[in-house]
């Protein structure tokens, strides 16, 4: 375990409770997961179950116990982008990496996902590829995306 | 020491900050909002601040890149000031044409003018297009002018001033006096008077007490709350300062949505500035008065917009929905005194100060004051944020701004207030609209989406895409809408895949009644609104899919049966690599056959055909 780098994060805290989720998120972001090891501590340091760790875990769609990919796809299916087929062009994008919505690629490199709304609705279906929105993805336009991401 | 030490000294550097701009600056404002954002903003203003710099106009012309300047469906917008040229559909190609012709000629590059689509005469200037004319914009006013990491350019505008009025010469009831004349009601929903609730915490009992800026807009289909925060923060900002002085609130925090990184950003950014000038802090500007921000991320939970189960999320729980009473003004953050205000409620306390509560109450209907940000989405053809004044009717704002309906379609609904709303059909278009108004026709105001649909949209699919979405969302708390939901998606998914029955149809209106009558918060008391509303409205449309086994609009997959026209078919092949089960093929150079024993109705073959080959019945 790298204890220095949660170190590095706990100790920008106060170590009370409700230090909880800001905690998880930075080692969500540093991780790209929540480690067991780091969340055993974790619990020690801020006094907090472990069970409530793993409820507040799994109950937020940011938080994941297992690797994600290098890169984490998101593919909006808010109501806009509903009707504007967001929902076929999830489906098209995990076609095309060979994943289902929710999961990683076996190289580790893709996680897809698909999001209530990210708020780019005039410009939908809209997609997030880490910090990049694509807008207007129709499903033609998914291989060219999907390639400047590809190792 | 901060920056600025007092009111005076804070007036004084407003002048020093005015002094230096000249009004006539030449300025290129690039539209970085929500929707511009992700067609190219960065791209083109490098693109500006390299060709600005070859053609030696560095330090002439000034080059931001700011908010949303509303127009969404035709970005990437650039205004020009002081003439106020805008363009629309830029990209970084046509930036030499715009230097060379408008900012080194003073000419206008007509084909990146909007034209008027009824005279087809170009227009110029924002003031000349028919969008921008009948607005109201008060929260967004600045949105396309200022530098949002600018402090300096918020304080041109008029920013803090409340400081000096609130801090020195008006006591916190005074404050709240004023909001309450002004009729200010909450704008993320519940439409609270914004007054009444900064005054019921108040005589609350306790020395500390919080305040929460409400930025984890999550209703599918809004994003002012991210435009505002991502393009003026410091109204905000201003606006919580003057909430917090009011209530006697020591501490605030602004929870923002974790999928909207550029508004946590901004935010940052703008604490740090007031902190610096002593907008924050103890004894700010040398009153009594002491207070600071900090941000709270969400981590994707929809209902953490419910006020109980954000406090409960900022305490470190997971977002659980507690029942109410005791609300939170009485007992709130960590059991204590706490006002939860949404983002566009706080950018409108600023000038409500400022100009006055009768100022603001002159605006709006009997019981709906001010203006309102309304996301308009959808089939209209023009897409983007919108504000008007309350008592403006749908039909102003769907055919006068929005231009009307693609294609010429025909009009059939317009969902307001998100996964808690409903869908209001066309013979409620010259409805006012304001909170009591879209209730009374079965929807809410919600935090202002407007999502128009036309007669390519199934009303059984939106309803049932709603119940999905809020059936993903629930918390699981309580059983009505935990389970209410999940039985309510099985008999939609059985409609929408030809199996539904017509005693189905009461069946989920009586699911309905106790979901809105038995569960604990707002989502799932307001669950059954797209189904009501739907239901009422749209009968002969469920009707059709359970006894026709037919969408009239064509959108529920299972009813429909996809295959390709031998006549229109290049044989380029695009539907077979698109198809996820294999279910295309024929002979090469030949016209291409689907196999409807296989066909799983994607309708990925429909999206990938350039020849509109792919026939749906």
């Amino acid at each position: 375990m790298d204890l220095e780098r949660l170190e590095g994060i706990l100790g920008r805290f106060d170590g009370l409770p409700a230090d909880l989720i800001p905690v998880l998120q930075e080692i969500q972001d540093s991780y790209n997961y929540l480690p067991k090891e780091e969340l055993n501590i974790v619990a020690q340091r801020l006094n907090v179950p472990l069970s409530q760790i793993y409820s507040v875990a799994t109950f937020f769609k940011m938080f994941s116990l297992l690797p994600k990919g290098k890169h984490v796809c998101r593919v909006c299916v808010g109501t806009t982008c509903h009707l504007k087929g967001g929902q076929r062009l999830a489906e098209s994008v995990g076609h095309r990496l060979g994943v289902d919505i929710g999961y990683t690629t076996k190289d580790m490199n893709f996680t897809l996902e698909t999001v209530g709304c990210l708020g780019s609705c005039a410009q939908a279906p809209v997609m997030m590829i880490d910090d990049t929105y694509f807008a207007r993805v129709t499903v033609d336009k998914v291989p060219k995306i999907i390639k400047q991401y590809q190792k | 020491m901060p920056i600025i030490e007092s009111v005076d000294h804070l007036t004084e550097y407003r002048r020093q900050v005015r002094a230096r701009r000249d009004p006539n600056q030449l300025q290129v404002l690039v539209c970085g909002g929500p929707g511009c954002l992700p067609l190219g903003s960065e791209p083109l203003a490098e693109a500006f601040q390299a060709e600005m710099a070859a053609k030696g106009l560095e330090g002439k012309v000034l080059l931001k890149t700011t908010g949303c300047h509303g127009l969404c469906s035709h970005g990437v917008r650039v205004l020009i000031r002081p003439k106020e040229i805008t363009y629309q559909k830029v990209t970084p190609e046509d930036v030499p044409e715009i230097v060379e012709t408008t900012l080194i000629n003073q000419g206008l590059v007509e084909r990146l003018l909007y034209q008027d689509p009824h005279s087809q005469a170009p227009c110029p200037h924002k003031g000349d297009i028919p969008f921008y004319q009948s607005q109201n914009p008060l929260v967004l006013r600045k949105l396309d002018i200022i530098d949002p990491e600018s402090l300096d350019d918020y304080l041109a505008f008029g920013g803090y001033r409340t400081l000096r009025k609130i801090l020195f010469q008006m006591t916190p009831e005074q404050v709240i006096e004023a909001v309450e004349k002004s009729g200010l009601r909450g704008r993320g929903g519940g439409g609270f008077a914004s007054g009444r609730k900064w005054r019921l915490c108040r005589n609350a009992p306790g020395d500390v007490k919080f305040v929460i800026c409400n930025g984890d807009e999550g209703d599918p289909g809004a994003f002012m709350d991210r435009a505002i925060m991502e393009g003026d923060p410091h109204a905000v900002i201003e606006g919580m300062i003057v909430g917090a002085y009011a209530i006697g609130a020591l501490r605030g925090y602004i929870y923002v949505r974790h999928e909207y990184p550029l508004a946590v950003k901004r935010l940052q950014k703008a604490l740090e500035q007031v902190r610096e000038f002593g907008f924050l802090g103890t004894k700010i500007l040398r009153s009594n008065f002491s207070f600071d921000i900090k941000i709270s991320q969400g981590a994707g939970a929809f209902v953490c917009g419910e006020e109980t189960a954000l406090i409960a999320s900022i305490e470190g729980k997971i977002g659980e929905p507690m029942p109410r009473p005791p609300y939170p003004v009485q007992a709130g953050l960590f059991g204590l005194p706490t006002v939860i205000n949404n983002v566009e409620t706080l950018a409108n306390v600023p000038e409500i100060i400022n100009m006055g509560p009768e100022w603001f109450a002159a605006m709006g209907t009997d019981n709906s004051k001010g203006t309102k940000v309304f996301s308009l989405v959808g089939a209209v053809n023009n897409t983007g944020l919108v504000e008007v004044p309350m008592g403006t009717t749908l039909r102003q704002i769907i055919f006068d701004l929005g231009g009307g309906i693609i294609d010429n379609r025909d009009f059939k609904a317009v969902q307001t207030g998100g996964p808690s709303g409903g869908c209001i059909p066309s013979q409620f278009l010259d409805l006012p609209v304001d909170y009591d108004s879209l209730q009374q026709v079965g929807s809410i105001m919600g935090s202002g989406g407007m999502i128009v649909m036309d007669s390519h949209n199934c009303m059984v699919d939106v309803a049932r895409y709603f119940i999905s979405f809020l059936m993903e969302e629930s918390c699981g708390k309580c059983t009505p809408c935990r389970e209410g939901l999940k039985q309510l998606l099985a008999i939609l998914g059985d409609i929408t895949n030809g199996q539904g029955e017509e005693s189905q149809l009461a069946l989920m209106e009586e699911l309905c009644r106790t979901m809105a009558a038995a569960s604990l918060c707002g989502l799932g008391q307001s669950a059954a609104n797209p189904v009501l509303s739907t239901l009422k409205y749209f009968r002969e449309e469920y009707e059709k899919h359970i006894r026709d086994k037919k969408c009239p609009a064509l959108v529920c997959r299972q009813l429909l049966t996809f295959t390709i026209d031998p006549n229109e078919c290049t044989s380029c092949l695009a539907c077979v690599r698109e198809c996820p089960v294999g279910a295309i093929s024929g002979p090469k150079k030949e016209p291409q056959v689907i196999d409807q024993e296989i066909c799983i109705k994607c309708g990925l073959c429909r999206d990938a055909c350039q020849f509109e080959a792919v026939v749906v019945e």
